[in-house]
């Protein structure tokens, strides 16, 4: 179980998130919602152990930085130089840079984790692209081969649903339950607003401040819309469940 | 042939040439890492941040490499603390940063009363290079392969996803610092070849024309060395045959290197690209 305790982040002076507490359950899929600069980022880096912050994060009772191979990360595609001369297969055999240690070159059973993962992706055929050849739905499903090949129990993905194709989402919601149903936890992070949302078990609706913390039908109203969006909200915004956020 | 044997009777040629060979090796493979991450200024900013440590261990009597070293850390530190501590970006603290540590290296130079001789730290010089300046660079380009090759999945993970690399429990920090260390290293090992300044071409041309020739991190530090080492080569006799300095003389080679590079490369070329599309357009009509 993932415990988040009065979790801040400030960034010179400035507040970006104010004591957010919230707890996650062994298999559950999480929606981490909110308009853009609401602090979703920020959060998963929080809870990470990436970004300054004050608080406590607390795997299974210990400190989550002192169990990080338990915990994996899909960060932003935006926030990745896809014209680094690296190939799909060696961007997902990182997964395994930390647990073979230094020095250690990758055996057997390093190389079976990958080729699983990429297959489980459908991208075991492209192993030999380098990334700068994929389009984007394909690279989003290297980085969550990564992740699969890194065997965590508690799963972080920022924006995976991001510019990607039809193909690509359904590989990754079909992932999604797969792990889910493995007793893995889930915290994804969106700017989705719609059905969409319907495929977390339940949503956390952020700004600045945790807003609200249930299923999903429960927060997608527009009483928690206004209160998320404030003056800022979008004018268009009179149907939630059909909208999408624009970025 | 004789013409390639002749330099090789003079001692000072046959040093050169050996130091040459070394920086044309590890200069690339350091650049390589500068390259992508998008750091590649920050090669700059050490190569003239070591002239105030130059001056000063010159002045204490003490080893110009160590003051040269301490010197080009301290301004990776500077440049990053600027960049953390305040909204001004990684270019703008660079430049401030290297101008100013450049500024202070001359101010201390001529004020110590150094005997140092600036166009030769600016500028290289291969008269000078003696068989001591071989093996120091012999020694740091060995030391620096050895642990490139030893931290080679660790310095992959880091360049390509920094976050990623820290969530997953890699010591970023100390990571980061081993690569400043290297970088440093290198720019104080090529110091007396091709000058301070000119190190930095060293460090990315040959890397940069790689870059537009292979899509693997490890390839483009190999051909980035091969195209090193030549341009070494070529450079150094240019500057004998030709009395010109040695550090311009393998700063233009890289660059005809890069040229070549960026118009016959054979996935990425400008020519090469134009031509294939040409025929495409042929083979279609």
């Amino acid at each position: 179980m993932l415990e988040v305790e009065n979790l801040s982040v400030s960034y010179r002076g400035i507040s970006a998130l104010e004591a957010i507490s919230l707890s996650l359950m062994p298999g559950e899929l999480v929606g981490l919602i909110g308009p853009n600069g609401a602090g979703k980022s920020t959060l998963i880096k929080a809870i990470l152990g990436l970004a300054p912050c004050q608080g406590q994060v607390l795997f299974n009772g210990i400190p989550l930085r002192r169990q990080r191979r338990r915990v994996t990360y899909v960060p932003q595609r935006s926030q990745i130089d896809w014209d680094y001369p690296v190939t799909v297969w060696n961007v997902v055999m990182m997964a395994q840079t930390k647990s073979l240690g230094w020095g250690r070159r990758p055996g057997n059973e390093a190389k079976r984790l990958t080729s699983a993962a990429l297959d489980r992706v459908d991208m075991l055929t492209l192993k030999d692209r380098p990334i700068g050849q994929l389009s984007g739905g394909q690279q989003q499903r290297v980085f969550l081969a990564r992740a699969l090949a890194q065997q965590a129990e508690l799963f972080l993905l920022d924006e995976p649903f991001t510019g990607i194709d039809k193909k690509t989402e359904a590989i990754m919601v079909d992932i999604f339950a797969e792990l889910s149903a493995q007793q893995k936890t889930l915290l994804v992070c969106s700017h989705e607003w719609g059905d969409n949302l319907n495929r977390y078990d339940r949503l956390l609706l952020l700004n600045r401040k945790l807003l609200a913390d249930d299923r999903p039908q429960a927060v997608m109203t527009m009483d928690n819309i206004q209160r998320a969006f404030g003056s800022n909200m979008p004018s268009r915004f009179t149907q939630p469940r059909t909208m999408r956020l624009v970025s | 042939m004789d013409w390639l044997l002749d330099p090789l009777n003079y001692d000072f040629m046959r040093q050169a040439l050996m130091a040459g060979v070394l920086i044309g090796v590890l200069c690339p493979v350091v650049g390589t890492f500068l390259i992508v991450q998008q750091m590649a200024l920050l090669g700059d900013v050490v190569a003239h941040a070591v002239l105030p440590g130059l001056a000063i261990a010159n002045f204490l009597q003490i080893p110009l490499l160590l003051g040269a070293f301490i010197s080009g850390m301290i301004s990776t530190f500077v440049t990053t603390w600027i960049q953390t501590q305040s909204k001004v970006k990684i270019d703008t603290a660079m430049a401030i940063t290297f101008s100013s540590f450049f500024a202070l290296g001359i101010t201390l130079l001529t004020t110590l009363k150094s005997r140092l001789d600036l166009e030769e730290l600016l500028f290289g010089d291969i008269l000078g290079i003696t068989v001591a300046d071989v093996w120091q660079v012999g020694l740091i380009t060995v030391a620096i392969l050895i642990a490139v090759k030893f931290f080679y999945k660790e310095l992959l993970f880091f360049t390509f996803d920094r976050l990623g690399a820290e969530a997953s429990g890699l010591p970023v920090n100390a990571i980061n610092l081993g690569l400043m260390t290297v970088i440093t290293l290198a720019i104080v090992a090529g110091m007396k070849t091709v000058g301070v300044i000119l190190v930095m071409a060293l460090m990315i041309s040959p890397a940069a024309a790689a870059s537009l020739l292979t899509t693997e991190l490890h390839w483009m530090m190999m051909i980035g060395s091969g195209l090193g080492v030549l341009s070494s080569l070529i450079g150094m006799y240019m500057s004998y045959f030709l009395n010109i300095p040695s550090g311009p003389a393998i700063t233009l080679t890289l660059f005809v290197c890069f040229l070549l590079a960026l118009l016959f490369s054979p996935s990425q070329g400008v020519l090469t690209s134009h031509f294939s599309m040409a025929k495409g357009q042929n083979s279609l009509d």
